[in-house]
């Protein structure tokens, strides 16, 4: 199979602050704001290099939506940061008025997405926000799988008129798309071509779905393994062009397997082409405090349960 | 003061615009509308500083957020009135296919809006970021926007409310319709604002009353004393007391006309109280 190596480990989050540090000097139009969570977002440099383009809102998060909104009007292209779940769940109603019904060109940057924020428990794992973003008419919704693509990601977003939500995490994970690469919003990326099944990942789970192929090619069993970084817009041309070939899927992703990129999928394939299918999810469930390793592995979003997802469905075919 | 005889009369006429809306389609709120008839008028036709047509970015000229979306059938009827609009677009108020929805939009493209407000609480917000973006451009005009004293209820203000004065947002002047009225009843009885003023104050703002918002002198008054006020380090809050329904007798010192329509023997009564000046839509 195409082998991928990992350039080193490093954190997708610091992927969104260099790609806004590189924003900062190509793009004068691109302005930050950020809830009380700079450290966290990675976004130092940029507020360094550009104090005036940088807004702290405090711990105001509804106020911030509004504020990014405002300064659509006038040219502006803010980036609003802060926690996944501050983001989304928290000012659903400011971004659906203000932001998506309202046409503004405000990018919603997530970080500490999903159960890999780890310690700090449920309260901040937030594993329902590409659900709350996908419904909303208009919006686009992003989760890279790494470093390399978070920063292409947060670039390509800058040249996209319309809002954006983009997806990443905490911790430190493999790094192994290719440096300087150009990200083009909708179009899945096939990374390991196959013929039984086909693997569609999204954001941390595109690394483990890597793991599991190759693990299953030990097996005898070629898995195609696609990398499904843009929600909505989905590409369903790569995901029906890789069924028709495998004749089963196999969903992966670090969200509840209500509203993520697994039902978006099933939508595409009852209506054009019903196909077995497994969701590599989580069970509708809040997280818990642990280590992004120990939380994976319990609530079964490892390469470990993509395999066991693959077998199973591959008895359904 | 300036000879404010023609704004006069594009208030009656404004009056009659919103009556003959909500009328038509038996929906709509006239209370707020009618309170603040004598502001809008006078804000786009004798204070802010406009470009002919609209653009999305409005550099270059004052800019106007309505927080209190509800009370669309006013500024439906003063920015058709200002031109940004045919006026007898004004007939499609509320019906399939209009541009002008329940609540203000830019969905459907109707110049002249550059937010959806309705749901309530959301406009400071929307009007600091853009007087950010008009420092940041190097654009002196100033940002204006009206709020609901009820709709101060909504948490989301105290936030803005904050942050202007934290961040010296001195180019954005907000008022506050102090109408004491919202749906349930009373303000006091739902939920007690107290001196909002003084609630502004303490935040960091400097703050003027209208005492009496219906008064179109006053207004006119209040809201250039405003504007001298900008460019020195504040933002600046307007506490402006109106009369829910005003210029129509029956209603006037009720909450009941917030979102209700007149029926036609009640419009015929309304619009005897405010005879045709520049003709009806």
């Amino acid at each position: 199979m195409t082998k991928y190596t990992d350039q080193g480990k490093q954190d997708t989050r610091s992927g969104y602050g260099a790609g806004m540090t590189e924003l900062g000097r190509t793009n004068p139009n691109v302005v930050a704001l950020c809830a009380d969570l700079i450290g966290s977002l990675k976004i130092d440099t940029f507020i360094k290099e550009n104090p005036e383009r940088f807004f702290q809102v405090g711990i105001a998060e509804a106020n911030m939506m509004g504020i990014a909104a405002g300064l659509t009007i006038g040219g502006k292209i803010p980036f609003a940061s802060t926690f996944a779940n501050f983001a989304t769940g928290r000012v659903y109603d400011q971004i659906r008025q203000s932001i998506a019904y309202s046409d503004k060109n405000v990018k919603i940057c997530a970080s500490h997405a999903g159960l890999t924020l780890g310690e700090d428990g449920a309260t901040h794992q937030i594993l329902e926000d590409i659900g709350l973003m996908k419904m909303l008419p208009g919006m686009t919704v992003i989760n890279p799988c790494d470093f390399n693509q978070t920063k292409a990601a947060t670039i390509a977003i800058a040249e996209h008129h319309g809002p954006v939500y983009l997806r990443f995490g905490r911790p430190k994970v493999a790094n192994f798309t290719p440096v300087d690469q150009k990200f083009e919003i909708g179009k899945a990326l096939m990374l390991n071509e196959g013929t039984d099944v086909t693997i569609l990942a999204t954001g941390h789970l595109v690394w483990q779905s890597l793991l599991a192929a190759e693990s299953l090619e030990n097996q005898g069993i070629s898995a195609e393994v696609i990398n499904i970084h843009t929600i909505k817009p989905l590409d369903d041309k790569a995901i029906l062009d890789s069924v028709k070939k495998t004749g089963c899927v196999v969903t992966a992703e670090e969200h509840n397997y209500l509203g993520g990129l697994g039902e978006s999928v099933a939508r595409v394939l009852a209506t054009h082409n019903p196909t077995p299918q497994e969701f590599v999810a989580t069970q509708d469930t809040f997280g818990e405090s642990g280590t992004p390793e120990q939380l994976m592995e319990k609530y079964g979003l490892n390469n470990k349960a993509i395999e066991a997802a693959v077998l199973k469905v591959l008895k359904r075919k | 003061m300036p000879n404010t005889q023609e704004i006069q009369d594009l208030v009656v006429q404004v009056r009659r615009d919103i009556l003959r809306m909500v009328h038509k389609v038996n929906s709509g709120h006239p209370g707020g509308s009618l309170g603040c008839t004598e502001f809008l008028v006078a804000l786009y036709n004798e204070i802010m500083d406009l470009k002919d047509g609209f653009d999305m970015d409005g550099v270059g000229e004052d800019l106007f957020f309505l927080s209190n979306g509800h009370i669309s059938p006013l500024f439906y009827s003063v920015l058709a009135r200002r031109g940004y609009f045919p006026i007898d677009e004004l007939n499609t108020f509320r019906l399939i296919d209009s541009r002008l929805q329940g609540h203000p939009t830019t969905h459907e493209g109707l110049p002249g809006i550059r937010v959806a407000s309705g749901s309530l609480g959301q406009g400071m917000s929307v009007a600091i970021g853009a007087a950010l973006a008009k420092k940041l451009n190097g654009d002196d005009h100033l940002v204006f926007s009206l709020h609901g004293d009820g709709e101060l209820q909504e948490g989301q203000n105290w936030e803005a409310i904050m942050y202007a004065a934290g961040n010296k947002v001195d180019n954005l002047i907000a008022t506050v319709d102090r109408n004491g009225q919202q749906i349930d009843g009373s303000t006091e009885d739902v939920l007690p604002l107290g001196d909002i003023g003084e609630k502004f104050k303490v935040f960091g703002w400097d703050v003027l009353e209208i005492e009496n918002g219906n008064d179109l002198e006053q207004v006119i008054a209040g809201l250039q004393e405003a504007k001298g006020r900008t460019g020195k380090g504040k933002p600046v809050c307007i506490v402006m007391t109106t009369e829910m329904g005003n210029g129509v007798d029956f209603m006037m010192h009720t909450h009941a006309w917030h979102g209700k329509a007149p029926s036609d023997e009640q419009l015929a009564i309304a619009l005897e109280q405010n005879p045709e000046t520049l003709g009806d839509y």
